[in-house]
């Protein structure tokens, strides 16, 4: 059983507890297809979704899958709360253990908050992307949507191309595929290549063609706008030119591959539009993944939170 | 009073001898002094000129909930330094004679160990245009520095090194390319990576004390480097040294004895500016410190309020509260690991600051100034961050064991700290 107070990165997650949530994730997938969208499970708790920075996706996300399992969900932006007021972090945290939240959901825009939250409350703390750390449901629903495809993570060959000096994606799909086994090759221009990476057990390759060559999967990363403002690369036509995914591309992975990417995708500039609609593409696969995987994760920390009663 | 029975730590070893001190003054020293009158037994201690440290932050006048003069006094002489010299960045800035004169008086009023307030380099350090340089070495600065910024114009930086020569007063330089820097918070590699936090590149010090250095040179006039980092930085001074420039470096306990893997549980304690680097870096710090390109060993005692420190880590601010463990964390990582004798220990510590900057003592000798300190080098204690003198509790040391304790601190003759 998973045995922890929070979720906060897949960096000190180990392969047995990925395996329990991918597995508990899998199930719940199945009922949500089946229509089920009404578990007791997190009924009396309650989830409060803190997020310091925009997000359609991961926001709503996490809300279905909370209410999904029967939670009552409290949503609060930090425009629109007495964090635009200059409350501090931990105040904020003190303020909504106070009021005996079960579990705080944050997304914040710099890197370890996440940590210092969990450190202040006595609520679960879920990371949902914490600046270029870590996002590890993220990490989780790739794998979800990867293991159901192929039966099985060892062994897969996995491209990811992109923006991945400022992706917590990257990094948390980094640590969880190389517990499973995984073969992780990247590439990115040079400015998007963050020091030490290939420590982490990244091959880093010197072009598209080496890092999807007979890959299982082909992600694509979101590119920022402000990422070509700031010089890391001249235009997104030049991006697209080279480190972008087409059908030639593709051509060179295993024909089974698959099409993933965190979205929301720029079309033309990581992924064609083409590739985005293509059969193999599973990014709604993965949007719904996301949900399964959030359910399973607050079930599992619920079922924890319950133990040391 | 006689100090007996002491080992002394003198320029050239360590002899077991008592000293006579009469007036503020070491009058004699001789293996064995008696008479009557009050004396400190130093049996089993070692006696080292008091330390000096040419780079802290006492905070007072405007951030008194951080540090005052009174605390970072205590804090000093419970570390063992005798004399400590202050950064400008205050509010108002130390960029006048006023202020200058506020701290130099209000140091003398606490009256535990001497406050030599340096002055700001630029008016309210903005870059802009030189601060009163003159003025304010009247009124006791025993230097200039812009430190926290860069002073970004070269032209300026220039003018300031050339003028202040004029007053045979020194330029310490904070080494920083803040474009460069760009928002960064840790050391830009693995563990920046790891900790998905945004790097600072070696280069952004590098490239400003290489500047400084061909100012120096160009010019043919001394600077300081302050908080020296980077393995490259150390390379580019002793290069410079060896050429003849008259470059003089300071370096800190935490880039001697840290690396940033310290970062990576967000530990904002850990977070300083230049910030803690990796093994390479550390290494040729020891080397820098060794071979004498590294000239001095200082805080850059940076106290925090917690509220500064217990938020995100790029919001926390920079800096860390040292005085109290830079001479154990020196024992610890240079004397007990064979790197540095005693004497080199207290030269780095005490003489090189004392003539950096012209200031009396730095060495025990018979007619000096009774500044001393008095030390186990055996005692072990455990850093315990809340019961730090200083007000600034932000120590990376928290919970680490260290090797030697000051037992007193002796100023002008008097006994300012007894453990």
């Amino acid at each position: 059983m998973l045995k922890r107070k929070d979720m906060l990165g897949l960096i000190d997650a180990t392969a047995d507890e990925i395996y329990e949530i991918l597995e508990t994730a899998g199930n719940m997938k199945k009922l949500v297809k089946q229509g089920i969208k009404k578990l007791p499970h997190l009924e009396g708790c309650t989830a409060t979704i803190l997020f310091y920075e925009n997000s359609t996706r991961t926001r709503t996300s996490f809300e279905l899958a909370a209410k999904y399992m029967g939670a009552t969900t409290i949503n609060i932006s930090a425009g629109s709360s007495s964090v635009a007021k200059g409350e501090t972090l931990v105040d904020t945290g003190k303020t909504l253990d106070a009021q005996k939240n079960d579990f705080i959901i944050i997304r914040h825009p710099m890197g370890g908050a996440p940590y210092l939250l969990a450190k202040t409350v006595k609520a679960s703390v879920l990371n949902a992307g914490d600046g270029m750390n870590e996002h590890p449901t993220q990490g989780l629903l790739d794998m979800l949507t990867m293991k159901e495809k192929f039966g099985k993570i060892e062994g897969l060959k996995v491209a990811i191309l992109g923006d991945i000096k400022h992706s917590r994606v990257a990094k948390s799909d980094l640590f969880g595929l190389k517990k499973l086994g995984a073969d992780v090759r990247m590439y990115a221009p040079e400015t998007l290549i963050p020091k030490g990476i290939d420590k982490l057990g990244a091959k880093l390759c010197s072009s598209r063609e080496e890092a999807v060559d007979g890959a299982d999967v082909v992600m694509g990363l979101r590119i920022q706008l402000e990422r070509q403002q700031a010089g890391n690369f001249p235009s997104l036509a030049e991006y697209a030119d080279f480190y972008g995914v087409d059908d030639k591309i593709l051509s060179y992975a295993n024909p089974n591959a698959i099409i993933m990417h965190p979205g929301p995708v720029n079309r033309g500039v990581e992924l064609t539009s083409a590739m985005i609609d293509h059969d193999n593409s599973r990014i709604e696969d993965q949007v719904l993944s996301g949900v399964a995987v959030r359910m399973a994760l607050l079930f599992l920390l619920q079922q924890y939170r319950k133990s040391l009663k | 009073m006689i100090i007996k029975n002491g080992n002394v730590v003198l320029e050239n070893g360590v002899a077991k001898k008592d000293i006579l001190i009469e007036n503020g003054k070491i009058t004699k020293i001789a293996d064995e002094i008696t008479g009557v009158g009050e004396t400190l037994d130093a049996s089993g201690l070692y006696v080292f000129p008091g330390l000096i440290d040419m780079h802290v932050h006492l905070r007072e006048p405007g951030f008194e909930h951080k540090e005052d003069i009174e605390s970072g006094s205590k804090a000093a002489v419970k570390g063992g330094f005798t004399q400590i010299c202050c950064m400008p960045n205050t509010d108002p800035v130390a960029d006048n004679k006023v202020v200058v004169s506020y701290i130099r008086n209000r140091g003398k009023e606490v009256g535990l160990c001497k406050v030599h307030p340096i002055g700001a380099i630029t008016k309210g350090l903005k870059g802009e245009f030189l601060a009163d340089v003159g003025e304010m070495k009247k009124v006791g600065a025993v230097a200039i520095s812009d430190d926290g910024k860069t002073v970004k114009s070269t032209r300026l930086m220039r003018l300031a090194m050339e003028y202040a020569s004029g007053f045979n007063i020194k330029c310490l330089c904070h080494c920083e390319d803040a474009d460069l820097v760009d928002g960064g918070v840790v050391n830009e590699g693995f563990n920046s990576t790891l900790a998905g936090l945004k790097g600072i590149q070696r280069a952004a010090e590098d490239i400003v004390i290489a500047r400084d250095i061909a100012l120096a040179e160009s010019l043919d006039v001394p600077v300081h480097i302050c908080h020296v980092s980077t393995h490259s930085g150390v390379r580019l001074i002793r290069d410079a040294k060896r050429a003849g420039v008259k470059v003089t470096a300071e370096t800190c306990p935490h880039y001697f004895a840290l690396t940033d893997d310290v970062i990576r549980d967000f530990n904002t304690n850990t977070k300083v500016n230049p910030p803690i680097r990796e093994e390479v870096d550390k290494q040729a710090i020891l080397e820098g410190l060794k071979d004498g390109t590294l000239d001095c060993i200082v805080t850059d005692h940076a106290p925090h309020h917690a509220d500064d420190k217990n938020v995100e880590y790029n919001l926390a601010a920079f800096g860390i509260s040292g005085i109290e463990t830079s001479f154990s964390l020196a024992i610890t990582h240079l004397y007990k690991t064979g790197l540095l004798t005693l004497p080199e220990i207290a030269q780095r510590m005490s003489l090189n600051p004392a003539q950096i900057l012209g200031l009396e003592g730095g060495k025990i000798e018979e007619g000096g100034v009774a500044d001393l300190m008095l030390a186990s080098l055996e005692e072990e204690w455990t850093v315990k961050a809340d019961e730090l003198v200083s007000k600034g509790k932000n120590t990376p040391f928290d919970g680490c064991k260290l090797t030697g304790v000051v037992k007193a601190t002796i100023v002008d003759g008097k006994v300012v700290y007894n453990a």
